[in-house]
This record gives C-alpha cells, structure tokens and sequence, in this order.
C-alpha cells in the first residue's frame, strides 16, 4: 500500500550491503558548471549490482544534473565514470546506452501518438528493417512479466495513465540492456497505492543485479526502498551511508543545512461565507473529450481547500474553468456570490480571484518583458496604471518599486527583464502580483513545484496569513505533504468529479490515496 | 554554455543594441557579398555593378528622390508588418492588401466623383479600409479555426493579383485605351501632387512618416501596444492576463493591411494615375516589406531607416536594368540574401562570447537569490 | 468530344499536372514529418526549372536535366537545414528568404533562355509519374511499417525522446530537409522539360505554395498526398479548360482560393492526425 506499508517490507539482497562486491559504476569527483554556479562541485558516488542508492536532495542541490551527465546530455568539467572498472567517456546517451545505463526521467519522454512498442523500438538497432514494433512486442511482454510491468505492446500513449507511462520508459531502457537504472523522482505522479507496486518492481530488479540509483526529495521512500542513501547539498555530497537505521531528523539537517519546520502553526479555521463555488461543472480537455463530469466544489471565505489527485484527473480543467481559461460546458461557477460562469479571465480576475498558475515559466509571466511590466500583467488596464489608452509607466514603476520592497523579489531594477530571474524570485514576483491587492479567492496551482524548502516556506507562510486574513484558498497539488500540511479540508479529484471532501483530521494518507484511484473509502 | 578551447559561449538573454546593430551590419556585409557572386555568375563585374548603384542611389538629388519615391510604399508597408511581427501575425499578404488598397482607390477614382481634395482623402480612406479587408479573412481563419496565416496571406496575394488582372482587361478596361490593359488615366482632381522637380508623391510619404510614429506611440505608450506585446512575446501568459487574442489580432490587422493598402493608393495616385498591370502596381513592395520589418527588428521608427535601405536596393534594381541590362528582378537576390543573412546571424545575437582560458578559477556557487537559473535542476 | 473522352482527357491532364505536384508534396511532407517546415519549396522548384532547362539545352539529354535539377534543389535544402537546424534560427523566415532568392536567381540567370524552344522533352505522363506514385506508396511503407519511419516519425513529434534514445535528431532531419530539397527541384523540372517546355520567368506561378498547403490537407500521409496532387491537378487543368465560358484571370484564382478552403476544411475538421508536434520548432540538444 502506501508508503507506511512499504517501509514494513524486509530489505532483500543480502549482498547489497556486502563490502567486497565491486561497484557496478562509480561516479568520481564529477564537477559540472553552469553560467553563475557550479551544479555539481567534485561529487563522488558509486552503485553495487543488486543496490537501490538513493540520491538525496532538495530542489536546486544538482540531483538531475548530476545524472544527465551520467547519461550523456551533458559533458562534465572534470572528474570520471567508471562502469565495470573500466573507465568511459560518455558523450551522448547512445554512449550511455552502450555503457547499460538507462534513465526514466521525471518528465517522461514519450511519443503520445505512437504505441508503446513504437515508443520502444525507436532507435533500437536491430537484424530487421521491417516492421521493428512487432518484433519488440515480445520481449515487451516477456520483461513485463518478469519485473510486474504490464504494458500493452498495441496501446496509443495518450490512452494510458502516468505510472503506466513510467513503465514503458522502465521497459525502454531494460529492453536495450539496462544494467544501471536511474529513476528522477519517479513517484512524483504516482498514486500513493502505485507507489508500492514501483517498488515491488525495485526490488525484483535488484534480485536480479541490477543497479538502481534513485532520485528523490521525500525521506519516506529512502527509508522504504533504499539501501544507501547519498545526500546532496548545494551541489556537493555532503554523506554516503546505509539507509537502514538513519533518522529523518539527520537527513534534513544534511539536506537543508539546518532544522526547517516541517508543519507551520496555525490558527483553527473559522470560515465565514461562500469564497468559491462550482455546481455541477462539466468541460472538455485539449482533445474534446470530457474531463469535468458534475463537480461540485465550495470553497469558503477563511479556508484552504486542498485538491488531491493524480495528475490527469481533470485538476488542470478545473482550475482553468474557475480562473476563466476554458469554457465549461454545464455548470456554475460563484465567486463571492457573484455568478461568473464563463466570464472572461479579465472579470473573473476583476472579481477577486487571483490565480498563481501551476506553469509559472510559460504562463505566469512573460519572461522576455520586465518585472515592472510582469507586476502589472493582471491589471494594466485599471487606473492607476491605465489612464484612458494610455499606460501610465510612472505609475507602474512605483508600483513595481513597492513590491519589489514587500515580497523581497531580488532583481538589479525594475526595468530587468523577467528571465533573468530565478525560479524561486519569478515565484515571488506572481505572488505579490496576485496577492498584494488582497483578493477575496486564490487559486493556486502546485505553487511549491520545483522551488527549494525556503521558498516552499515562504510560500506556505504566505497562504496561511490570507487565510487567516478571510480569503478563500484552493490549492491544487501533486505533493499529499503539503496538501496535508496546509488544508483544513482535502477534496479528492477523480475522473473529473470530487470523490470525497474529508476534513483535514479524516484525511489520512490511505484513505485518501484510496479515493485518488477511484476506491471508495 | 559551450566551450571552445579558451573560448565560451553562453546564452545572452539581453543583447545590447550595439550588438544587434553590429551585427545587422555583418549580416548586410555578408549579403552584399554573396550578391557580387551572384553578379559574377551573372557575368557582370561585381566592383563596376556596385559603382553603378552608388552613383544611382547617391550621386546626386534626382537620385535620392528616386530612392525616396521608391521608400514611400516600403515604408507603409513596413511599419505594419513590424506591428503585426510583433504580434507574432505573420502577415506575408502585404503584397494583395497593397493591390486590394489600389483597387479600392482606383473605384474613388474612376467612378466616384468628388469635389476637390475630397476625393483623394476618400481614396486614402477607401484603399485603406479595402486593404484591411483583404487581410480579414486569413485573420478569421487564424482566430476561429487556427490556420496559420502565412499560407493564407499569401494565397489572397495572388487572389488579389489575378483580381487586378480580371478588372483592367474587364470591367475596368480603359476606354480611352487602346490595346492596352489598364484603366482610364485618373481625373486630375485624383492625381497627388508631386515635390517640385522629382517625382515623389510627397502626401503618401507624410502618411507612411506619421503612421511610423503612431505605431512607435502605439507599442511604447497605449494599453492596446502593451496587449500586442504580450500576446507577441507569450499568447499563454496573454490569455491568462486576460488579454482578447480576437480584438487585439484584428486591431493589427486592420492597421498592418490598412497600411499595405495605403501603399497601394500611393502607388496608382501619385505614380500610374491609374490601375494597371499587377506586376507594376507593386514591384515586390509587399515581400521586400518583410526584410524591412525584420530588420528594424519589429520598430516602426527603425523601419524608416529600413525602409529607406530597401528603397535604394529598389532603385539600383532600375539602374542596373538600365546599365547592365539585369533583370528587374535582381532585387529579389538583394532581399532573399539579406533576409537569409539577418536569420543566420540571429544567433550571433543570442549568445555573448567570452574569454576565459581554462585555468580559470572554479567559482563555487551559492545558490543566492537573483543568479541565472543553471540548467535542468532539480 | 464525347463526355467520357472529355473525363478521361481530364483525368490524364489532372496526372500530368499532378505529378509535379505530387513530387514536390512528398517532399515537403518528409522534411515536415521530421519536424522542419521548408517555405522554401517555389524557390527551389524554379531553380530546379531552370537547371532542368538549361542542362537539357546544353547537353540535349533532358534527364540529365532532370538530376541536376534535383541536386540544385537539394542544395537549396541544405542551406535551409543549417540555417533551420543548427542555427536554429525561425525556419518560415528562413524559406521565405530562399524562396525570395531563388525566384530572384531564377529570372536573372534565367535571361537569356526565353523563348527557345526545347527539342528533347520528357513525354507528360511518363516514368516520373509512375516513379510518383510508386514514391507515395513506398514512403507510407516506410513511415508506418519501417525503423527509419519511427525514427523520422519521433524526431517530428518529440525530438527530445528520440536524442535521449541515442537518435542524431540533427542527422535525420538533414536528411529529410535534403529530400524535400531534392523532390522540389525534380518538381520544376517536370515543369521545364514534360509539361510546358519552355523557360518562363515566374513560371511555377505559386505552385510551390500549394504543394506547402496540400502537405497539411494531406494530413502529412503520402497516399493522401496522391488524392491532393490529383484534385489540384485536375483544379488547374479546368482553369484552363474552362477558358473559353469564364474570363481567364478569374479562373488562374480558382487553384489558390481552393487552397484556402482545403486549409480551412483541414482545421475545422477532425482532429487526430494533426501536425507532428514539433514542426517549427527548433531543437536544443542536451547540452543548454
């Protein structure tokens, strides 16, 4: 089941922990620099046969970097890899290929109009010329059945789900010979339930000597499937030790530095009035098809309403029909008891409804404009920065000014443009932009992905204080610890319609993973 | 961020704009280069063509009035292209909207009569509304159906010259014209005037100066340029700042093919006085256009430098047809080379070179706040 | 003429044109499919006319003509595809600037070669049509049914799945620009040397561009392509056909108004073969 369960399973492969075996692959004193910082400064690290290492790290700390040099996208500046003993030069992931590593990455690299055997079979040298996706059918479904990784050889890619993408880009690369496999946060869009079955699929790859160097940020799965753990810190490793026996106290003082507070404090909630309102909602997606069927959602003025649910379920719809991005085809939407189905996303911005969108590089701002300019993206069209036609610049660099001060964004000047910025600022900047005019709702979506624990508290602090302040809050995220930490009340998303609201003391993780794949519970 | 030997490279998100002149001029040194091949190919000495042009573009004030006459329609061409560029509508049909803005002048013209100067503040007015018409299909298209208006621009180009063609040998066939295609010459009431002793039609060129300072407003200083520029640079973050694609696409519209049209209304009231061949309404003004916007790099008041480069390619075009007996066409190698020159060395722009031997000290990073992202992190 | 007669002179008309057509369509769907989309298509058809010409005047051997035209529009190609692949730069400025050159190359180098007449032409319906049509059902072989059809299939839709499977995403769609390069060269000379011999400035008169519209009406599969070069095949033999009823200018519009329709019936239509994902866009590989 979820992780709890998981972490009870004994460890198998006795010679995991065995001092003579020598390592599979070692990466040694691997040095890699970027413009402005150095990713990964001297880092050594070597994976047994039959070991699942996890590499440990929060955002930032040079984890992806580091096993994109190992697969060959990027060239490192100094330091070796050594497979089998001998040394390698990997200069492309052909190389790393020839070398039996294999990557699942975080964001999966897949061709959604093709089958799964296309997927698979692209770039396999072969005997035949014709018809290679046939050929590779059989050993898809052999090497399914041997590690639990069902997959139909004929399926389209945009007809399955995200963990069975993961099993095709496990298959692709034990198809080509893996003996070293690397997964980048693989449970990121698994299910709690998934998450045992990938470990299950863990442990039978190293039954059989397989190397697996594991990516992660969440201390749960060290403890539960690995049996070394190596941690990352700002670009160097900062331990090397078993996972069997390490406290998560230790852990986090390696990862961050320091002591960070897991949950915040806060005040009971006591919400008053109707913030946000959906009856009934239906919309279709991209491709036509529906993917809201009747939901029904109330958020309240004074709460923090988590949105739970596996990636695909019609969360993305949701939050574009609230914020006005996409028509609903049936339905209600109220904000503040205002009816605003199917208003433009100017009025419903107008309304009060601010929206920290879960794409902040590509939507939340344009990053080839200045800050000044981004800071009023939402609402140049209201004095003071309008007058008339005319934009009022005097009035938007003040403005600028101001919030730049208020929310720390650290940027040389106002006139800067945006992609200068790094990720945790560009985050900041939407925040004062969304928030700074005290709307009465907040829709933010996965506001925390990808930014460091700092940031992440910065964030966390920020939505407690409107909430506490009377505003109404959905949040929308993949990370259940958050979700958990922030909400007073989780709603669980499935298939387009809520499955359940439980308060946030009902909401444990096995019910909720229960209802995220469609279990009642 | 690349290395080549004590070289790097490292992507440049803001290039200064001595770099960006500097290299425009590269790319135009390289274009003019690869132009003299062409000419020795030809057969023509590159160093006698290139005198040749110089005397005729530059020699003396007749010359430059024929580089001025040649710019007034590149220019008003030019200037809505930038706009529409940057509002990422790529409109190649400034040729048909030139032509459709011919059109409806030579209707004023010829069949409208009016007193005075009415009637060529109504031909102005007439051929720019027929040349934002002309672009409002392939705008549609776009807005309610996603078809990517470079096919469809350019289809209506040649709608539209087949249509000039139809009117001057049909219905519009000159009476007083014998053999001929054209229409009747148009009444002196709808003749602009010309600057006295060149043949400039001075009225359309202070239409095409003040439309390239509108726009400048426009873009810099007005809610509809801030809409334009964000839809240019991000549509996502267009939408999502609640930005309607429809209303601001068909604002650039009407300005960017109004403009083309008005080019046309320069060309048969101030050059032909009437409509005649397509292919001599408009010798290309409405493709050489985009070099011109492409260059000034989407700046209307950068356009009237453009243009003016462009004007002077137009006008050696004449002399060397009249010196060397080339093709007119000639232009076409002047323009598809500098363009194809300006797209090569954008990436001269994007990056910033640097020396730094690799000795160099490693310089441990921090991680702080307000440093360039690196890479893929996670 | 009886009506059948008059069907099946039409029929045969609408082949002959089609086969330019069809040439220059397949081309453009192969360098599309990888990704690349080539505007550049006219200008290397009318170089290709003009080699094709000139070379067959010279040497009086027309399919000599025939392959240095291809080579001239491949070469073409090339400088597209370093231009579009490793300079990344906007690949529809890229074409419009060699269509731009080419048509400009084409009349001037072309002066001079108007009006005389060519002796040895290629007959209208011949190998080429054939070759055409055989082309078309090879190419839907390899796309769906080959390796090389995956690889170039994936390099179009996500070029970042094919380079992480050791793919040279640059490599293939070099290739696959050339070919179109190739293909569109071939085409003009079919133009030059079987359907009107003879050299006119401007003579592709904007065919290049519908062979760029029919690659997107055809769904960028190569035996829809063979429907859509008949169709428009059939649509220009009937302007001139139909000649003597309409004015003739009014007819010379009906190719390109119907190339807005196909367009727009295209999009508004289904939409589950839509354009390879990545075409346009330039590809970034690993090292950023």
């Amino acid at each position: 089941m979820i992780g709890v369960t998981a972490g009870q399973s004994p460890h198998a492969s006795p010679e995991a922990g065995a001092p003579e075996s020598a390592p599979l692959l070692a990466l040694c004193a691997i040095t890699k620099r970027f413009p402005g910082v150095v990713a990964n400064d001297r880092v050594s690290l070597d994976v047994r046969a039959g070991e699942v290492h996890a590499l440990l790290g929060e955002n930032g700390a040079g984890k992806t970097t580091l096993v994109n040099v190992l697969y060959g996208l990027y060239q490192p500046d100094a330091g070796e890899i050594v497979v089998d003993g001998r040394r390698v030069r990997i200069r492309s992931p052909r190389d790393a290929i020839a070398c039996g590593i294999g990557m699942v990455p975080q964001h999966f690299l897949l061709v959604r109009r093709h089958t799964v055997a296309e997927n698979v079979a692209l770039g396999l040298p072969q005997e035949g010329f014709l018809r290679p996706a046939r050929r590779v059918e059989r050993r898809i479904v052999e090497l399914g059945t041997r590690y639990g990784l069902a997959a139909d050889p004929r399926a389209r890619i945009w007809e399955l789900s995200p963990s069975e993408h993961q099993r095709v880009e496990i298959l692709k690369a034990l198809v080509r010979g893996a003996r070293i496999l690397v997964l980048d946060e693989p449970t990121s869009v698994l299910a709690p339930q998934e998450v045992g079955g990938l470990f299950e699929v863990l442990r039978r790859m190293k039954g059989d000597g397989h190397a697996v160097i594991f990516i992660t940020h969440k201390l749960d799965e060290v403890e539960a499937i690995a049996d070394r753990v190596t941690v990352l810190r700002r670009g160097r490793v900062v331990a090397t030790m078993p996972a069997a026996g390490v406290s998560r106290r230790t852990l986090v003082q390696m990862m961050v530095g320091r002591d960070v507070q897991f949950v915040l404090p806060r005040a009971p909630a006591a919400p008053t009035g109707e913030a946000l309102t959906a009856e009934a909602l239906e919309a279709d997606n991209d491709r036509g098809a529906p993917a809201l069927r009747g939901l029904d959602l109330a958020v309240r003025r004074g709460e923090i309403v988590g949105l739970a649910g596996i990636a695909g379920n019609g969360q993305r719809e949701l939050v574009e029909v609230l914020t006005g991005l996409r028509r609903a085809t049936r339905g209600r939407v109220r904000v503040l008891g205002r009816e605003v189905t199917n208003r433009t996303a100017a009025a419903i911005c107008d309304a009060g409804v601010a929206h920290i969108p879960e794409d902040r590089v590509h939507m939340g701002v344009v990053a080839t404009m200045t800050v000044a300019e981004n800071l009023v993206l939402r609402r140049y069209r209201h004095p003071p920065f309008s007058r008339g036609p005319l934009l009022d610049y005097a009035a938007v660099t003040r403005f600028a000014r101001e919030m730049i001060a208020a929310y720390e964004i650290a940027t040389p000047a106002a006139t800067t443009p945006v992609r200068a910025l790094s990720g945790g600022n560009i985050q900041r900047l939407i925040l004062a932009r969304e928030l700074a005019a005290r709307p009465g709702v907040i829709v933010a979506a996965h506001p925390t992905y990808g930014l460091d624990v700092s940031a992440t508290e910065h964030i966390h602090r920020l939505l407690l204080r409107r909430r506490e302040e009377g505003a109404g809050v959905l949040l929308v995220s993949e990370d259940l610890d958050e979700i958990l930490a922030l909400a007073d009340r989780v709603a669980v998303i499935f298939r387009g319609r809520i499955a359940a609201v439980l308060s946030v003391g009902e909401a444990t993780r096995e019910r909720v993973g229960l209802l995220m794949t469609g279990q009642a519970a | 961020m690349r290395r080549l030997g004590p070289l790097v490279l490292e992507p440049d998100p803001a290039p200064p704009p001595a770099r960006v002149l500097g290299v425009s001029l590269l790319a135009l040194a390289g274009a003019v280069a690869a132009a003299g091949v062409v000419f020795a190919a030809y057969g023509a000495d590159p160093l006698y063509a290139y005198a040749v042009i110089v005397r005729g573009t530059f020699a003396g004030l007749r010359e430059i009035s024929e580089v001025v006459r040649r710019t007034i329609p590149l220019l008003l061409c030019g200037v809505g292209l930038a706009l529409a560029f940057r509002a990422q509508f790529w409109n190649i049909g400034a040729e048909g909207q030139l032509l459709a803005g011919a059109v409806g002048a030579t209707a004023v013209a010829l069949f409208v009569p009016l007193p005075g100067p009415w009637v060529l503040v109504a031909m102005f007015a007439a051929g720019f509304a027929t040349g934002a018409l002309w672009g409002l299909l392939p705008t549609l298209l776009r807005l309610r159906l996603s078809v990517n208006e470079v096919l469809t621009t350019l289809m209506m180009n040649y709608i539209a010259l087949y249509a000039v063609a139809w009117l001057i040998h049909g219905p519009w066939k000159g009476a007083t014209q014998f053999g001929f295609a054209y229409t009747d010459t148009f009444p002196e009431a709808a003749r602009l005037p010309l600057l006295a002793g060149t043949r400039v039609h001075w009225p359309t060129l202070a239409v095409g100066l003040a439309l390239a300072a509108a726009l400048a407003f426009l873009l810099a200083r007005t809610r509809l340029g801030f809409e334009v520029r964000v839809l240019g640079q991000n549509p996502v973050a267009g939408r999502y700042a609640g930005i309607d694609p429809a209303r601001t696409l068909l604002a650039v519209m009407v300005l960017s093919a109004g403009a083309a049209g008005l080019a046309g209304v320069g060309e048969v009231a101030g050059v032909h006085h009437k409509l005649l061949d397509p292919g001599q309404v408009s010798l290309g003004y409405g493709y050489a256009a985009i070099v011109v916007a492409w260059l000034a790099r989407g700046s209307p008041l950068a356009a009237v430098l453009t243009a003016t480069l462009l004007g002077a390619i137009f006008t050696s075009g004449d002399v060397l047809k009249v010196a060397l007996q080339m093709p007119f066409r000639v232009t076409d190698v002047f323009n598809g080379l500098i363009l194809f020159f300006l797209i090569g060395s954008e990436r001269l722009l994007a990056v910033r070179i640097r020396w730094a031997p690799p000795a160099a000290t490693v310089r441990v990073g921090s991680g702080l706040p307000g440093t360039p992202e690196a890479g893929g992190e996670s | 003429m009886d009506e059948g007669g008059w069907v099946l002179a039409t029929a045969i008309r609408a082949m002959a044109l089609g086969t330019p057509i069809l040439w220059g369509t397949l081309g453009e769907i192969v360098a599309e499919r990888s990704g690349v989309i080539n505007l550049g298509v006219e200008g290397m058809m009318i170089l290709g006319a003009l080699a094709a010409f000139v070379v067959a005047q010279l040497t009086g051997q027309p399919a000599v003509g025939l392959g240095v035209a291809a080579a001239v529009g491949g070469a073409a190609a090339l400088l597209h595809a370093f231009v579009s692949i490793t300079l990344r730069a906007n690949q529809y400025v890229s074409g419009l600037a060699l269509t731009m050159f080419g048509l400009g190359l084409a009349g001037l180098l072309g002066r001079g070669w108007e009006g005389r007449p060519l002796l040895d032409t290629l007959p209208e319906i011949s190998a080429l049509t054939y070759a055409g049509l055989g082309l078309a059902a090879a190419l839907w072989a390899v796309f769906y049914h080959t390796r090389w059809g995956i690889v170039l299939r994936s390099v179009g839709e996500m070029p970042a799945a094919a380079d992480a499977l050791g793919v040279n995403v640059a490599l293939v769609r070099y290739l696959a620009v050339a070919f179109g390069g190739v293909m569109a060269g071939a085409a003009g000379a079919f133009l030059s040397l079987a359907y009107r011999p003879a050299w006119t400035e401007g003579m592709t008169a904007g065919m290049g561009w519908i062979v760029i519209a029919i690659a997107i009406f055809a769904a960028w599969d190569p035996l829809r392509a063979v429907a859509g070069a008949l169709l428009f095949g059939a649509l220009f033999h009937l302007s001139f056909r139909l000649q003597a009823w309409v004015a003739p200018e009014l007819l010379k519009m009906m190719p390109f108004a119907f190339t807005i329709l196909a367009l727009a019936a295209t999009a508004g239509g289904r939409r589950g073969q839509g354009a390879p994902e990545a075409l346009g866009v330039p590809y970034v590989t690993g090292e950023r």
